[in-house]
């Protein structure tokens, strides 16, 4: 009786910063909404494909940050300066590895994902939206590996964004114009190093960060589906379908779709 | 939708005149950064539509004194409700108004800078550039110059160009075949096929020149392959080689502006030069293809 007693006075001091801010802000409630939600009941490792893309972002935005720290981008330093931090920095050679591979591992995740959805059929309504933002999500983060592969200024670097750059030129129209705009000039010089710096560590991630944050609210708003293969319906009621759209969207909770129901009526 | 016991004509409409004095506010708030025009338009603009406001405000009492005053309370009451929500209405539209006017007049401006320089062929220059006397040319034979475009600008602008001499054409004019050794397919470093003297090697103020038995180029990347004349024998390019405008000054070979090639037909001084506008690579300057391609890249026809 007096274990529990004071078991309860700790919890209520353990608990009190919580509550202190969840009576100012309502965060523990929104945090709650946002971590703890039901999903189906036959879900795999395959849905966690995008929380690790997730978790490769941050890894790439937290050892980025910490690479401007010590990165030059003007043309006569910004090799000698990766060569630093490769070499002389303090574990450097590891947050440069981390960010470099980290890339790949960003962009194969993604895929992955992407895969994962398709497979499952989770793009089709009501996540047709989602779907939508992941593509641009995607198409950052190729623009987040082409503007980054520049920056190391080496031989493999300048040569494979003049190639890049140039494909982009073929484009019908625009082509020679984006060019143009990404590289500021009719070749690559040095406003294009500090122009691909600016756009791969200010603009681009700003892009994601908002993509992502949208992507996440639709997750968490419209749920996680089962898999096409599921034996019991999603985790939530389905609502119900009226306009344009009535009697397009079978309802495996309900059993026979409305083809069948007309078989059992003829026979 | 419509409630007969809403339309009361009689209250007045809302006034127009705040919008206009957002409008001059805004304008001040702009011209203080911009420029002392805008600043004076600014004022008058709020001057104006301020005395407007205020004058209106003054004139409309007397009629709001008759709303409330009518026999009927309810009607007075209903009229008072709906002004309030016109008022509310206002308000919300003329916020969304001017913020939007003072997003633009921030927004505008850096979009502007952010855009438009690279599409008005801004900071784009031809380098004349002094590749020495032309006897270290020899007659017939290609020599690999390697050579910094902007020294001030370094490494970056270092371009190789493939330079034959062809003695002299029918009418007694020094001929060179001038090839800029970046591919047309998607911009890679052409290679001559040959092999390169390098004893025969010089360096003529800053620039490198290398003799080399070839009559041919490709290049690495993508395997285009081009003859002697820059045309396209295989692979994926779809132009001719880009050549440069020379000139010949004190007996020195001066390199200048870039041009694009559709076609090269002839060989040497008796070549003839299907001459366009530099264009990138990868970018068709004949054929049906080429309007796909309608407006000239900025800054190469200056």
């Amino acid at each position: 009786m007096a274990k529990s007693a004071r078991r309860q006075q700790l919890e209520t001091v353990a608990l009190y910063p919580l509550d202190w801010v969840e009576e100012r802000s309502g965060l523990v409630g929104y945090t709650k909404w946002f971590l703890f939600r039901k999903v189906p009941r036959d879900i795999s490792w395959a849905q966690t494909l995008g929380a690790a893309s997730l978790t490769a972002f941050i890894v790439q935005a937290v050892t980025g940050v910490f690479l401007a720290m010590y990165y030059k981008p003007d043309p006569d330093n910004a090799y000698a300066s990766i060569q630093n931090i490769t070499e002389d920095v303090t574990l450097g050679w590891l947050v440069r590895g981390m960010h470099k591979w980290g890339a790949s591992v960003f962009i194969i995740l993604m895929f992955f994902h992407m895969a994962r959805t398709f497979l499952f059929g989770a793009y089709k309504y009501p996540r047709e939206l989602n779907w939508i933002i992941g593509v641009l999500i995607l198409v950052l983060g190729m623009l987040e590996g082409f503007t980054g592969y520049l920056l190391p200024w080496d031989n493999t670097a300048y040569w494979a964004t003049v190639v890049g750059l140039n494909l982009n030129a073929t484009a019908p129209f625009a082509g020679p114009f984006l060019a143009q705009f990404l590289q500021g000039g009719l070749d690559i010089n040095p406003d294009t190093l500090s122009k691909f710096y600016a756009l791969h560590m200010l603009l681009v991630p700003a892009g994601i960060m908002a993509l992502i944050g949208l992507h996440l609210y639709l997750v968490v708003r419209l749920g996680v589906t089962s898999p096409p293969w599921s034996a019991t319906a999603a985790g939530r009621e389905r609502p119900e379908v009226t306009g344009p759209r009535e009697g397009l969207i079978r309802d495996p909770a309900a059993g026979a779709p409305p083809a069948a129901a007309d078989g059992e009526a003829a026979s | 939708m419509s409630e007969p016991e809403r339309d009361t004509p009689h209250v007045p409409a809302p006034s127009l005149w705040p919008i206009g004095f957002a409008v001059g506010v805004a304008c001040i708030l702009v011209g203080l950064v911009v420029s002392v025009p805008a600043l004076i338009v600014g004022a008058l603009i709020t001057l104006v539509f301020g005395f407007l406001w205020v004058r209106d405000l003054f004139a409309k009492h007397p009629v709001t004194s008759a709303v409330s005053g009518e026999p009927e309370p309810a009607v007075a009451t209903v009229g008072h409700v709906d002004q309030n929500v016109d008022r509310a209405t206002f308000l919300s539209l003329a916020t969304i108004g001017v913020g939007g006017l003072i997003g633009a007049g921030v927004t505008l401006p850096v979009l502007g800078f952010g855009v438009l320089p690279s599409f008005m062929g801004e900071g784009i220059e031809t380098f004349e550039v002094d590749l020495g006397p032309i006897s270290n040319f020899p007659e017939g034979q290609f020599v690999i110059a390697t050579y910094l475009e902007d020294p001030e600008q370094g490494e970056v602008t270092r371009r190789t160009a493939f330079i034959r001499n062809n003695g002299r054409t029918d009418d007694d004019v020094p001929s060179f075949t001038t090839i800029y050794s970046r591919c047309v397919h998607l911009g890679c470093p052409v290679q001559p096929n040959g092999p390169i003297d390098e004893e025969a090697r010089k360096e003529v103020n800053g620039v490198e020149l290398r003799p080399v038995l070839a009559a041919s180029f490709g290049c690495p990347c993508h395997g285009g392959l081009y003859d002697s004349e820059g045309n396209r024998n295989a692979g994926p390019p779809v132009r001719s080689l880009d050549r440069f405008e020379f000139s010949i000054k004190d007996g020195n070979l001066i390199l200048g502006r870039l041009f694009s090639v559709g076609n090269v037909d002839g060989t040497g001084a008796k070549a003839r030069i299907s001459k366009y506008y530099r264009a990138y690579p990868g970018v068709h300057v004949d054929g049906l293809e080429r309007f796909l391609y309608p407006i000239p890249t900025p800054g190469s026809t200056s």
